[in-house]
């Protein structure tokens, strides 16, 4: 055993339920890292501040600081706390926690879902919850004995001393007047018996049977439903509005003005719809109407061919590029992306006398909180956030400012009644908070042997964080680091002397946020096709010529070689096939992917992909396969069709007809191997995302000799 | 208006041209159907009319009368029709929400073949979106129900 002494926070208490039974709980961390204006909430009354309870009945139910959209919590956080605890598997009950600042991020200081980081910044902390309630049910089970503690073993459950055994559920109410040791010793790794063990999804039998609860499912009785008339264009503002139809639908309930739109209200989302149809809204306009999506890549491209903030630098690129042997140049372009969860956005509101409940598939619970405590007048600790399942979220339910939800909680407030807005899908596309456009620009320069020399690097487009209260924290000396991560700390720098990567973040009146994988969604399209570019100029093997480069980085190095020696790179194809590979790093994990393509009728048929990633120690080895599998699918879906376009500051894209995304026909056979690693835990839902655009633009290349600078590919016909 | 609902008589008072979807989630308080794009274009709505799978989001509740409608709720009585047992061991699922519309389209396409290739897969199963991207997982799980059906 390993001795680990809980820092930065402490063990509260422990105390027994109404219900009876061992609760464990933490402080709060001490540093709120974020600098929000709103004073720090105070302890909610509502708030159990537990992780874990160990009910009588032996059910052990783990709360969750962290919201499950699809990737797996639900039971690799679990998985912790049952892994120290030595609990009964299959008593395990999950639910998520409701937002309170025991539940704050352990690195963000909020309580969020987002960057990939549920499994590894938990991975202590929960550990430690099972450890601590794990100590109390032994020593209760010592008293009980007439033993001491080191007398005592734990299985499955249970306490077991000698001959005599006692059930946790029959300890629990002992242990909870038990006073908590100051430090737990956590099991040492080769005593794991679940971490890393292949362990099936403990939210399956809910989600086969339509009992799962998403936002968009929640009911009770005198919830009205409403649909939101917002601007036609970015920034729109109401004139003036005539409800005179609206109301005339029969179920319309009321119609209200809120700082978005008009909002109609009605007994069933059918009425409100139908209502929202018949509602006449005169709007003015501003400066959005004017939004072009030609104009927006000229101007992003022109800006990309100035120089702007630097990013990076070393050397004196620009001396070095004159002097090189050879120089490529290449502008990369990609679109605006939504989300498009298959839950479209939607918020339930409920304001009584003294509290204010929301229901909400979200990623922010704290932001959530303190901006509908801002618009009801209420403290945070007022304001209830209630989390069903997140339909999912791929960033689109983190936002800054908590769009869905603020807007429910105006609805709810203008019109005294309790209401779920629900966006349809047209609203969801027009709806803005977009996955940014993207121009860049890179000049480099080789040397005699091929290498670069020389590398100049500008891109252009929106900053995400501009404007959030993120910004004083990552928004440094003009450069947002989501605007260049996966650029400018690329490895491949670490091997060339000379180099600048310089940033451009215009405005539009076109909200943005982050999709899955974030900077990454671009930069690795441009990064891992741009090096593919050099390693075809300078006549050299693609893999060959990424081990040259990454010899000091024994992870990208480590899964490069696993996906190669799996793809079977170098190995004949047959004729009309090609494989094209990336690696790429992402929050604190590598993975490298090999695609394999052929074309079909002009099209781009992806038929085989495998996938190696390297996340550190593996928690849960199936979810990091299902993982990388869906990271592939979202991935390929703006590879091969997504993109939002803009006329007279209007999206011309409406719906999945349109706005295309990857369906079941198009999926390649994904194969995931996941490489041995003792290094803590990395992240896992988005590090599948980034690979796979270079890894599809270099195959499409070695097969067609198309140079594809711009997402979707679209390959000329040959 | 009567329908008959998972094997039981449900009074509505709708109008005739409201989205069978609707009265199913918000009269009915069948929650298991899902609302994803309101145009037939991501299959989230999928339910059985006498049997075959049908888009509810854009099917007056007027067509389903005299018709036996079959949810996500009605599959089976406790959760183990082989498509679904299929999906729980293969752990298809992510986010989940997808997952009613997908299970019924499966259930319908290996009632109507059981032992389907993957050519009949991509023609039943592509209208059906998934942005968390289980498509391989599906594949895998309707060829599993199908030799656990055989």
């Amino acid at each position: 055993m390993s001795s680990m002494t809980p820092t930065r926070r402490e063990f509260l208490k422990t105390s027994a339920l109404v219900t009876g039974g061992l609760v464990i709980a933490f402080a709060a961390p001490g540093a709120r890292r974020f600098g929000w204006a709103e004073p720090a909430p105070s302890r909610a009354p509502f708030a159990p501040n537990a992780f874990l309870r160990v009910g009588t009945d032996d059910t052990v139910t783990v709360l969750l600081a962290h919201s499950e959209m699809g990737q797996g919590i639900w039971t690799a956080l679990p998985m912790l706390i049952a892994e120290e605890l030595d609990a009964d598997w299959s008593r395990i009950k999950v639910d998520h926690a409701p937002a309170a600042p025991v539940y704050a991020h352990t690195v963000f200081g909020i309580q969020m879902t987002g960057g990939s980081t549920s499994t590894w910044s938990e991975f202590d902390r929960y550990r430690q919850a099972g450890a601590l309630a794990r100590a109390l049910l032994v020593q209760a089970a010592a008293q009980r004995f007439g033993v001491t503690p080191g007398d005592c073993r734990t299985e499955n459950g249970v306490v077991i001393a000698g001959t005599r055994r006692a059930r946790y559920g029959e300890l629990a109410d002992a242990a909870a007047k038990l006073s908590a040791p100051k430090t737990v010793p956590l099991k040492d790794p080769t005593d794991w018996k679940l971490i890393g063990k292949r362990t099936r999804r403990l939210d399956t039998p809910e989600k086969i049977t339509g009992r799962a609860t998403f936002g968009m499912d929640v009911r009770f009785d005198g919830l009205l439903t409403a649909v939101v008339a917002r601007g036609p264009v970015f920034g729109a503002k109401v004139k003036s509005f005539d409800a005179t139809g609206a109301k005339a639908v029969p179920g319309v309930r009321a119609v209200v003005q809120v700082p978005t739109g008009v909002a109609v209200l009605a007994d069933h989302f059918w009425a409100a719809k139908l209502g929202r149809d018949a509602l006449k809204v005169d709007w003015d306009l501003g400066p959005g109407a004017s939004l072009e999506s030609a104009e927006l890549r000229e101007r992003f491209s022109k800006l990309a061919r100035t120089r702007g903030a630097s990013a990076a630098r070393a050397g004196e690129s620009g001396a070095a590029l004159a002097k090189a042997s050879r120089t490529i140049e290449a502008e990369y372009f990609v679109p605006y992306l939504a989300h498009a969860t298959m839950e479209p956005p939607n918020c339930t509101v409920r304001i009584d006398k003294d509290k204010c409940e929301v229901w909400a598939g979200t990623q922010f619970q704290t932001l959530d909180q303190q901006l509908a405590a801002k618009i009801t007048g209420f403290k945070p600790e007022q304001i209830q956030v209630h989390t069903p399942f997140l339909g999912g979220g791929f960033g689109r339910r983190a936002n800054p400012t908590s769009d869905f939800v603020t807007e429910a909680v105006h609805v709810a407030k203008a019109s005294g009644k309790p209401v779920k807005v629900v966006w349809t899908r047209e609203d969801d596309l027009h709806g803005g908070y977009y996955r940014p456009a993207y121009a860049h620009r890179a000049r480099i320069g080789l040397g005699g042997d091929g290498l670069p020399v020389a590398w100049e690097h500008t891109i252009a487009g929106q900053s995400i964080l501009g404007g959030t209260p993120f910004e004083p924290m990552l928004v440094k000396n003009g450069i947002d680091a989501t605007s260049v991560e996966g650029v400018s700390d690329s490895p491949y720098f670490k091997e060339i002397p000379s180099y600048r990567v310089e940033l451009h973040s215009p405005r539009t009146e076109i909200t943005v946020l982050w999709w899955r994988s974030v900077g990454h969604s671009h930069n690795a399209f441009v990064m891992e096709s741009l090096i593919d570019e050099l390693a075809h100029a300078a006549r050299k093997d693609p893999v060959e010529y990424r081990r040259r480069l990454l010899q000091k980085h024994p992870r990208h190095l480590g899964v490069l070689d696993l996906a190669a020696e799996k793809s079977g790179w170098g190995r004949t194809l047959p004729s009309g096939r090609a494989r094209g590979v990336a690696v790429h790093e992402s929050f604190g994990s590598f993975a490298a992917q090999v695609a394999e393509v052929s074309m079909e009728g002009g099209r781009i048929r992806v038929h085989r992909v495998v996938c190696a990633i390297d996340c550190g120690i593996a928690v849960n080895p199936e979810a990091i396969a299902a993982q990388m599998e869906s990271g592939i699918a979202f991935g390929l879906g703006a590879v091969l069709h997504s993109a939002l376009h803009f006329k007279e500051g209007r999206v011309q894209e409406s719906n999945f007809h349109d706005y295309q995304v990857l369906r079941l026909n198009e999926m390649p056979a994904v194969e995931v191997h996941i490489a041995p690693s003792t290094q803590k835990p990395g992240g896992i839902g988005e590090v599948g995302v980034p690979p796979i655009a270079p890894a599809v633009a270099n195959a499409v290349f070695a097969l067609t000799g198309q140079r594809l600078r711009e997402l979707p590919l679209r390959p000329a016909k040959t | 208006m009567k329908l008959s609902v998972n094997g039981a008589q449900r009074d509505v008072d709708a109008p005739a041209d409201m989205p069978l979807l609707w009265v199913l989630r918000d009269l009915l308080g069948l929650t298991g159907t899902k609302f994803g794009c309101g145009v037939a274009q991501c299959g989230a709505c999928t339910i059985h009319l006498d049997g075959a799978p049908l888009r509810s989001c854009v099917t007056p509740v007027s067509a389903a009368v005299g018709k036996e409608i079959t949810t996500i709720e009605g599959l089976s009585p406790d959760g183990t029709h082989p498509v679904q047992r299929a999906w729980a061991e293969l752990d298809v699922v992510q986010c989940g929400y997808c997952q009613s519309g997908q299970i019924m389209a499966a259930a319908a396409l290996l009632a109507a073949k059981p032992d389907p290739t993957d050519a009949d897969i991509d023609a039943a199963m592509s209208g059906n979106i998934c942005r968390c991207g289980t498509y391989q997982r599906i594949r895998a799980a309707v060829h599993r129900a199908a030799g656990a059906t055989a």
